[in-house]
C-alpha cells in the first residue's frame, strides 16, 4: 500500500467528495490560492473553482454562521478554522447554533457541516495557536467530534464526516501533516463510533486520541521490552464513543491510562476514565489514570512548553506504577 | 398610502395575515397572564405591517430567519394557528414537537427557519441560506429579520461584509422599533442604522413600516432585484412594539410613556390605517371586515382550545433529535 501524508489524505477526501456531492463546498480563510498556510487545500481551487472553494474575510463567526445557514438549505459545508484556538471566536454559530438546531425544531432541520480544525502544542506558537480544545465541543451535545490520528483516519474520517448529517468537528493535530501512513488507493469510509485496537496486549489498556494514540505506541515499545504487554486503543471519535470497545479492554487488563492532549482538569481524560469507573469498578486493579496536558496555558520556551504534554517516557513510567501497585494508594 | 398591488384579493389577505398576527398575540398574552403558557414570550403586535408587507412580497420557496419576537414573521410566512399554539405550549403537535418554544419555532415547510433567541444570531444562517441560493443556481432570496438592538452585534457586519462581496439575494430587514429590550435605541446606537448597511455599498432604504403597503412594495422591487443577482439590501422600518420587551414587562414607565405608547396605538396602528385605506376604496365593507375579524377570533380561540388539551410529548423523545442518525442520543452501549 503507498504511504502518503496526513495533509495529502485529507486534500484526497475533500476532492472525492466534491466530485461525487456537487453540494459540498470549502469556506474559511486563506484556502483558495494559498492552500492554507499548512498547504492541505493546494490544488483544490483549481480543479474546484472560487465558487466551491470559498475565500472569506478573517471573521470566524460571520463565516461560521454562513456556513450553518448553507447547511440548514442544502449545501454541505466544510468550513476550515485556521487554528483550533479560534474555536472561541465561534462559539455562539458552533454551539448555540449548528449543535441545536436540529432538536430545538424537533427534527425538521439539520446542520450537515464539517467543521475542520487543528489542535496540538510544541509547534513553538505560544499560547493563542496551540491549544487542543476539542473537550469544549465534546460538551455540547449535538456535535460529533473527530479525533484522526493517522493519515488512514484522516482520509476515512473526514469522508465520513461530509456525508454525515449533523455538525462535525474534526481535530487534526497541526504537528502530523507531514507524517506519512499507508492509505488504500481504493474509497473508503471510517464509521463513527468504532474504536481501532492498535496493539494489544494483556497487562494493561493504553487509550489515547489523536497524536496521543502514537505517544501511546511508543510508550507500548518501551513497555514490551521490559515484559510489560500494554494493549493501544484509539477511540478514532470522542462523539460518539466506543464505549464497549474501552469496556472490554478494561475488563480483560484491569488496568487504563487515558492520554489526551486536551488540559486534564475537566477533560476528555477525565471523561472516559469516569465512565469506565463506573462500568468497569470490580475489573479494575488500580485507579483508572488520567494523563492530558498541564493546566498552564501553553508556554512558548520549548524549555517549558514540552514539559506540558504526554511523552512516551511518562506513559510508560505511569504504567510500571500501575503494574507495580504503587498507584493504588498514591491519593 | 402608497399602492402596490392592485389586485383586492392581495389586499385583503395582507389585512387578513396582520389581523392574524394581532389576534394571535393577544392570546398568546391571554395565556401567559391566565399562567397557561411556560415561560415567556415576546409579543409582535403593533409592527405587523412589517413582517404582511414582507412575506406577501416572497414566495414560499423564499427563505426568512426570525427572532426571538418571531411570532409575526411564522405567522405571515404561512404558519397555522394550531401548530403554533400547540408550540407555544410545549405540546407534541407543536411545529418543533414542543422542543423550541416560542423563541425558537421553526417551519420548514414554509421557508421559516426559524426564530432565534440569540440577538442577532441568525444574521449569519441567513446570509448562508442565500449562499445555498447562489451556489446551487437556486432562486430564491432570504429575508433576514432583526431588531435594532442587533445592529450592535459584531455578527451583522461580518456577513454584510461578505454578502456585499458575494452579492448574495440577502435582505436585511432591520425593525427599529425604538428599543433594544429596555432601552431606547438611541442610547444603544450611534450614527444612522442604514449608513452601516452603506458603508459596505449595500443599498440601503429607510421606510414608513407601519404602512403595509410601502413596505410590500418596496419588498417586492428588491426581491425581484435580488433573484437578478443585485443583492444584497438593506431595509430599515420604522416601527414600534406595543407590549414591553416580553410579556412579563408590564411596568415600564421608567422607559417608556404611556402617552408615547397611546400616540402609536391611536394614531400609527398599521391594522387601523390599513382597514381604513380598504374601506375608503370600496374594497371592503365595514361589515365584510368585522366578520373577517370575527373569523380569525374564533379560529384563533378554537385553536389556543385544542393546543390546551393537545398531549404533551412523550418523555421518552427527550433524546430524540439530539442527532439526524442516533434515535436516541442517551443510549449508550454498556457492553
Amino acid at each position: 500500500m503507498r504511504n502518503i501524508t496526513l495533509s495529502q489524505a485529507v486534500n484526497e477526501a475533500l476532492a472525492e467528495e466534491m466530485r461525487r456531492d456537487e453540494t459540498v463546498f470549502i469556506i474559511g480563510e486563506d484556502v483558495a490560492e494559498a492552500g492554507t498556510p499548512f498547504k492541505v487545500l493546494s490544488g483544490l481551487v483549481e480543479e474546484f473553482g472560487t465558487e466551491r472553494v470559498v475565500d472569506t474575510p478573517i471573521a470566524e463567526p460571520g463565516f461560521m454562521g454562513i456556513a450553518v445557514g448553507a447547511a440548514m438549505t442544502g449545501s454541505r459545508p466544510v468550513v476550515d478554522l485556521m487554528f483550533g484556538d479560534f474555536i472561541y471566536l465561534i462559539m455562539d454559530q458552533l454551539c448555540n447554533q449548528a449543535a441545536k438546531t436540529h432538536y430545538m425544531s424537533g427534527g425538521k432541520l439539520s446542520v450537515p457541516l464539517v467543521l475542520r480544525t487543528n489542535l496540538g502544542a510544541t509547534r513553538r506558537s505560544a499560547a493563542q495557536h496551540s491549544q487542543s480544545l476539542h473537550a469544549l465541543v465534546a460538551h455540547i451535545p449535538g456535535l460529533k467530534v473527530a479525533m484522526p490520528s493517522s493519515a488512514y483516519e484522516a482520509k476515512g474520517l473526514m469522508k465520513t464526516a461530509i456525508r454525515d448529517n449533523n455538525p462535525v468537528v474534526i481535530f487534526e493535530d497541526k504537528l502530523m501533516y507531514n507524517d506519512k501512513a499507508p492509505v488504500p488507493e481504493e474509497e473508503f469510509l471510517i464509521p463513527f463510533g468504532e474504536a481501532n485496537i492498535k496493539r494489544e496486549g494483556a497487562d494493561i489498556t493504553l487509550i489515547g486520541t489523536s497524536s496521543m494514540v502514537q505517544v501511546c505506541e511508543k510508550a507500548a515499545e518501551i513497555l514490551a521490552k521490559e515484559g510489560i504487554e500494554a494493549e493501544v486503543i484509539d477511540p478514532r471519535t470522542i462523539v460518539p464513543l466506543d464505549e464497549a470497545a474501552l469496556l472490554k479492554s478494561a475488563k480483560k487488563t484491569s488496568r487504563v491510562i487515558v492520554v489526551d492532549e486536551g488540559h486534564q482538569s475537566f477533560g476528555i481524560t477525565g471523561e472516559i476514565a469516569s465512565r469506565i469507573n463506573e462500568k468497569a469498578f470490580y475489573h479494575l486493579d488500580a485507579p483508572v489514570l488520567r494523563m492530558g496536558a498541564m493546566d498552564v496555558p501553553v508556554p512558548f520556551s520549548p524549555a517549558l512548553e514540552d514539559i506540558t504534554v504526554p511523552t512516551p517516557e511518562a506513559v510508560a513510567e505511569n504504567a510500571r506504577k500501575l503494574m507495580s501497585g504503587e498507584m493504588i494508594h498514591a491519593a | 398610502m402608497a399602492k402596490a398591488k392592485t389586485n383586492t384579493e392581495d389586499y385583503l389577505r395582507m389585512y387578513r395575515q396582520m389581523v392574524r398576527i394581532r389576534t394571535f398575540e393577544d392570546n398568546a398574552n391571554q395565556l401567559y397572564l391566565s399562567a397557561k403558557m411556560p415561560g415567556l414570550t415576546h409579543m409582535y403586535s403593533g409592527e405587523e405591517a412589517v413582517a404582511v408587507g414582507i412575506c406577501e412580497a416572497l414566495t414560499k420557496d423564499d427563505k426568512i430567519t426570525s427572532t426571538h419576537r418571531g411570532h409575526g414573521h411564522c405567522v405571515a410566512k404561512g404558519a397555522e394557528f394550531k401548530e403554533m399554539f400547540c408550540e407555544l405550549l410545549g405540546k407534541e403537535e407543536g411545529y418543533c414537537r414542543g422542543k423550541g418554544g416560542s423563541m425558537h419555532i421553526a417551519d420548514q415547510s414554509n421557508g421559516n427557519l426559524g426564530a432565534n433567541a440569540i440577538v442577532g444570531g441568525s444574521m449569519g444562517i441567513a446570509t448562508g441560506a442565500a449562499f445555498t441560493s447562489k451556489l446551487l443556481g437556486k432562486q430564491d432570496v432570504t429575508v433576514c429579520f432583526f431588531g435594532d438592538g442587533a445592529t450592535a452585534q459584531g455578527l451583522m457586519y461580518e456577513v454584510m461584509n461578505m454578502a456585499a462581496l458575494w452579492n448574495l439575494p440577502v435582505i436585511y430587514a432591520c425593525e427599529n422599533n425604538g428599543y433594544s429590550e429596555y432601552t431606547k435605541t438611541e442610547e444603544i446606537a450611534a450614527g444612522s442604522i442604514t449608513a452601516r448597511a452603506e458603508a459596505f455599498g449595500i443599498e440601503a432604504h429607510q421606510v414608513d413600516g407601519q404602512d403595509v403597503l410601502a413596505v410590500n412594495a418596496l419588498t417586492q422591487k428588491l426581491v425581484e432585484r435580488a433573484r437578478k443577482g443585485e443583492g444584497p439590501f438593506f431595509m430599515e422600518l420604522m416601527t414600534y412594539r406595543y407590549h414591553g420587551h416580553h410579556v412579563g414587562d408590564i411596568n415600564r414607565e421608567y422607559y417608556r410613556s404611556k402617552d408615547e405608547e397611546k400616540d402609536w396605538k391611536e394614531n400609527k396602528d398599521p391594522i387601523i390605517r390599513f382597514r381604513s385605506w380598504l374601506v375608503e376604496e370600496g374594497i371592503a365593507s365595514e361589515d365584510e371586515i368585522e366578520a373577517m375579524n370575527e373569523e380569525i377570533k374564533k379560529d384563533a380561540s378554537d385553536a389556543v382550545e385544542y393546543a390546551l388539551n393537545a398531549k404533551y410529548p412523550d418523555e421518552s423523545e427527550v433524546d430524540m433529535h439530539v442527532f439526524t442518525d442516533i434515535p436516541h442520543a442517551l443510549l449508550r452501549d454498556t457492553a
